[in-house]
Parts: structure tokens; sequence; C-alpha cells
């Protein structure tokens, strides 16, 4: 019955292909935890974790509102319960969100792949570019977007050993190694992934490689990049972001999503309410998406290392 | 009242719902706001439901296997308060707090201080779907216990009361009821005005549930649907309820205007519950809150 260990972050991994791994890897320590699908198992890394353990596996349909309270009710039976789904369609379900499993309580995890331009062919419709935004927005959530498969695997357990409502985005596209190992996860902490002194590069989720790329180009040029991984938007780690700012004064934040309400959203809120210092912001700028390669998508509307160091030339240049 | 209740005669039924319907009135009263229509059409179902089916104890709810109810449509709330305070599951005199700040009773339904409330609601559809997870948990983990839901008839109308219904019979939740509290009004005039449910039955049946039409406001009517729920081995039970909105309040019977939220008058109240039987003379203690002291009033 139990599975082999899933050799999480191999051969290109994406972040969903990561997470439905670590379902498998985590189910037996957890027995007793479900993943509901909403006919995306293929997409979502799920059918992993279906194919292991099809008696832990719920079908839902194309019917992410019943999908989201029917796991508010399952987990009234002492289980934590994972929704997975496309996070444009678990917009769908927001209020669901909000009544059913928030406002109770109710240990269920949102994860949603599909985040962002990365996203790519599919165009507009299938590119969100709002989640981060909204289910900060929602009292009680906890919003996490894990930056590599490895810390993907580490969110997901830490995930299990919190007892509440949580929202994790995973995503498509192969993603970039970060970590050789599987980092210390803890919700409410960001870590800082390289230190440095001139200016604090705050990022999550596939732009936190770009934000390493990006210190690394501005090391070139004699400016001292510090980069926070900020895996966990709300709680978000005030006391790291700070600590960074006291020693840089000047901050970019990075993600692949709305400028509005997301990450950009949490660094303002912290810097205007504790560290007063510039920020300049890259992400997609109050704008759909388009069809295109993730590639071409992230020139286009500036999800890159270039669009980060300018950012900090500009934020520099406002010290 | 931590034991269970033993079965009740029709008689005794029906003289609890009767002083839940008062009870009712007179929070709505008190709380100068919140929706008596739907409130008193739901009552007889409701006291049947705990005083017979669930037949609950403060004690069942620190253990997750328990029956469960669902009040989806959250607005009726003031029924649903006054039903478990009779049956031992809330002070009396909470109900005296309805809607007001810094009390447990939320204007809809809400998960927290009262355990009774398994859900929280107010946004019509969700609680079906809810309860239909407290039924697929109740499946997986190999308990064979009930859970009901009571949905409005506007209710009907959102689609995520669709998703669930077609998931319930694709799982063959036999374990699983829906009561449907078929008044005919919802908030701004009768359901065929403003959006057709009929033919319900038939909608319910070609989803691959076993639908049972009964009149809601008829206690033995009401047992034996339940009983034959009890019974079905293969598929979720509907059972669609016949109803009158405002029911036991002749000036509020099958007005729309009643639907809420209502401010009651004095004369409201006095009014009303001298439909429900209560004198002028005893209406005082339900104008002064003083019935909300007692015990068992």
């Amino acid at each position: 019955m139990n599975a082999t260990p899933q050799l999480i972050g191999s051969s290109g991994d994406s972040l969903r292909e990561a997470f439905g791994k670590s379902l498998v890897d985590l189910a037996t320590r957890y027995p007793d935890f479900v993943v509901l699908d909403g006919d995306v198992a293929g997409g979502t890394g799920t059918h992993h974790f279906r194919k292991h353990y099809p008696a832990r596996f719920y079908q839902c349909g194309i019917a992410e509102q019943n999908m989201v309270s029917m796991a508010a009710g399952m987990a009234t039976c002492a289980m934590p319960v994972f929704v997975t789904t496309f996070a444009v369609f678990s917009l769908r379900a927001v209020e669901q969100v909000r009544l059913s499993v928030a406002y109770a309580r109710r240990n269920v995890k949102i994860v949603a792949s599909h985040p962002g331009l990365d996203v790519g062919p599919d165009g507009a419709s299938a590119q969100c570019l709002e989640d981060l935004a909204i289910y900060r927005a929602i009292p009680g959530m906890v919003v996490l977007s894990p930056a590599d498969p490895l810390e993907v695997a580490a969110a997901t357990e830490a995930m299990l050993r919190y007892d509440g409502p949580v929202y994790m985005r995973s995503g498509r596209s192969p993603a970039q190694r970060i970590f050789e190992t599987t980092p210390p996860f803890e919700i409410g902490k960001n870590r800082v992934l390289r230190t440095g002194s001139d200016v604090t590069l705050i990022a999550c989720g596939k732009m936190t490689a770009q934000a390493l790329a990006a210190a690394d180009t501005l090391a070139k040029a004699s400016i001292s990049a510090e980069v926070i991984n900020a895996a966990s938007l709300k709680p978000f780690d005030h006391a790291c972001l700070r600590t960074s700012v006291a020693k840089t004064g000047a901050v970019v934040s990075a993600e692949d999503h709305n400028v509005i309400g997301g990450l950009a959203g949490a660094v303002a809120e912290s810097l205007a309410g504790g560290q007063p210092a510039p920020l300049e912001t890259v992400g997609v700028r109050d704008t759909f998406g388009e069809s295109g390669e993730p590639d071409q998508l992230n020139q286009k509307y500036g999800l890159t290392p270039a669009a980060i160091v300018a950012a900090a030339e500009r934020v520099l240049a406002r010290k | 009242m931590d034991l269970p209740q033993t079965e009740l005669a029709v008689a005794d039924l029906e003289k609890r719902a009767l002083q839940a319907r008062r009870l009712s009135l007179a929070m709505i009263y008190h709380a100068a706001s919140g929706h008596p229509g739907g409130s008193l059409s739901a009552i007889d179902l409701l006291t049947v439901l705990y005083f017979q089916e669930l037949k609950l104890t403060n004690a069942a709810f620190s253990n997750w296997k328990r029956p469960r109810f669902v009040l989806s449509k959250g607005h009726a709330c003031p029924a649903h308060y006054a039903v478990a305070a009779l049956a031992g599951l809330l002070p009396m005199r909470e109900l005296n707090g309805l809607r007001k700040i810094n009390r447990a009773l939320q204007g809809h339904p809400h998960v927290g201080a009262t355990p009774f409330v398994e859900a929280s609601t107010g946004s019509l559809g969700q609680g079906f779907s809810i309860a239909l997870g407290m039924a697929m948990g109740f499946r997986h983990r190999g308990e064979n216990l009930p859970v009901y839901a009571m949905l409005g008839d506007g209710e009907l109308q959102e689609g995520q009361v669709w998703e669930t219904a077609m998931c319930a019979a694709h799982y063959r939740l036999n374990r699983f009821c829906a009561v449907i509290d078929y008044n005919k009004l919802q908030s701004d005039a009768r359901n065929s005005e403003i959006m057709a449910l009929e033919p319900l039955a038939d909608k319910w049946r070609s989803f691959g549930w076993a639908v049972n039409e009964i009149n809601g406001h008829d206690v033995p009517a009401i047992q034996q649907a339940f009983k034959t729920f009890a019974a079905e081995t293969e598929r979720p039970t509907v059972i669609i309820a016949h109803t009158v909105k405002g029911k036991g309040v002749g000036y509020m019977e099958d007005v729309p205007a009643w639907h809420g939220s209502v401010r009651l008058s004095d004369d409201n109240l006095i009014d009303a519950l001298a439909a429900c039987g209560v004198d002028r003379q005893g209406a005082a203690a339900y104008l002064s809150g003083a019935v909300f002291e007692e015990a068992q009033p």
C-alpha cells in the first residue's frame, strides 16, 4: 500500500508535480487527510495521489462551489481536506471559501495550480493574477506561495500540521531549483536567501528565482542586494522584512500576480506600518494576460530578472 | 437535560412547536429585526427533527460521531435557536441576545459559541453542500450516521444546490436527507413570479433522489417521512414539505412582506402571540423578555 518516496524536484518538476508527489510522501505519516479534485487531477499534480491512495481521493466533478463547501463539511469529521483545482477556478468559489471554510475555521487546504502568466498558452481566462489579493483579504486565511519543489513539499507538511484554512499556490511550468535539500518551513516566517546591504528584493513563487538572478546581475554593478523569499504572504513576516529594510533602506517586490493587493500589497502595508522605505513593484500592472509561452509573456509583461534590476535601480534613485 | 429525549406523542411535539413559535416571535421582536415568515414555516419540521430524529444532548457535541443537522436556509435561525433551546441545547436566556452585539446568537447561523450550530450559513446553497460533506465524511470514516439539511424554496435557485444534488446521488449517500421548506414565497414575491421551481419533484427524481412530498405542518406525516428516509438504502432522500410561510400567525400567513428582515411592533407581537394561544396578560412576559428567564417557558 505504501508508495515509494517520490523524488520531489527531479527532472524539472513543476511546483504542481511537487505538490502531488508531496501528498503521496505524507500519506502514511498523516493517515487522515483526503484530497478533493474538480476534474483537473492531471493538471494539479494530484494524479500521483489518486494512483496510490484512490480511497482517499474524491472526484467532485466540475463544480467548485460544492467542492469547497463539501470540504468544509468533511473537515468536521476530524480530517484535513485538500481542495485542489486551478487558481482561477478556485475564484469561482471564493464566497464558499469565505463562509463555509474561513468563517467556520474549518481545516481545509486549498491548493491551486496554474497561477499567473506561468499558465502560458491557455491565455488570460486561465491566468490567475488576483488570487493572492483575494485570499489575503479573507479573515483567518493563511496564504502561501512557495518558490521551489522542495519548498512545496515542506509547505505541504506545514499545512497539515496547522489546524485551519490555508490557500497555497503551486505552479505550472518546470520550476527553477533554489534549495539543495528540503528547507525548513514555518507558516508566518520568511527567509533571507542572500544577504546584501543596498536594496531588498522580496519575491514569491517563481519570481524568487528571478530575484536571485537579478541579485547576481546587480552584484556585477557593485550593488549589494538582499533577497527574501516571501513564501508566507499571510501571516506576513514583518520582522524579516523590517530587519532587512533597516539595513538596505529600499525595496523591490516581485510576483507573478497583479501588483495590486498581493505581495506588493503585503510589502507596502508592512513598510508603511513600521519601517517606511521606497518601494518599486514588479508584477503584472493591473491588466489581463494573453496567450503565449511563459517566457515570452514574462518578457512582454516585465516578470524577468532584468525588470527586477531596473526596478532596483529606480528604487535606489529614490533613497 | 443531558439525557436523550424519549419518543414523544404527536400532541407533545405540536405543543413544543407552538412554544417554539411563540419564542421565535419574541426573539424577533426583541432583536428588532429578523425573518418571521420562514421561521414559522420551518418550525414543525425542526421540532420533529430535534425531538424525534436527532435527539442530541450537549454531551454529543464533544464527539464528531453524532447525527448532523445544517440549517441551509440560515435566515430561519430564530426557529432553529428556539427549538434548540427547548431541546436543552442552549440556555433559554441566550434567546434574548439574538442579533445583539457581544452575544452568541448571530443574525445568521455561525459555528462557534453554540455547538448545535454545525455550519456557518446565510449565503444560500452553501449549507446543503456542507451537509453533503458531513455525509461524505461519515461514509469515508465508515460511520452510518444521518445528516439532514433544511433548504428554503428560493434557495433552490442557487446553482450550487444542483451541484450538491448531483454529487449526493453520484455517491449514493443514502444517509443524507434534504428537507425543503416549500412555503412558495421568497424575499420579494412568490417563487413562481421570481423564478419558477416546478416541476420540483420531477427535478429531484431526475437527479437520482428518493422524493417524498408531504404537508410540512402535519406532524405524523413528518414522522413517517423520516422513517421512510431511514429505510432508504440506495439514494439520498429529499422531503419536499409543503408549508405556509408565517404558519400559525394569521396575518403573516402567505404574505411576502413578512419574509424579513422585519421589526415587530408591540401590537404585532401581541396579535401574533394571540394566534399562538397566548392572551394579552400572558403576552406581558414575552414583551418584557421575562419569558427568556424561564427554564421551560
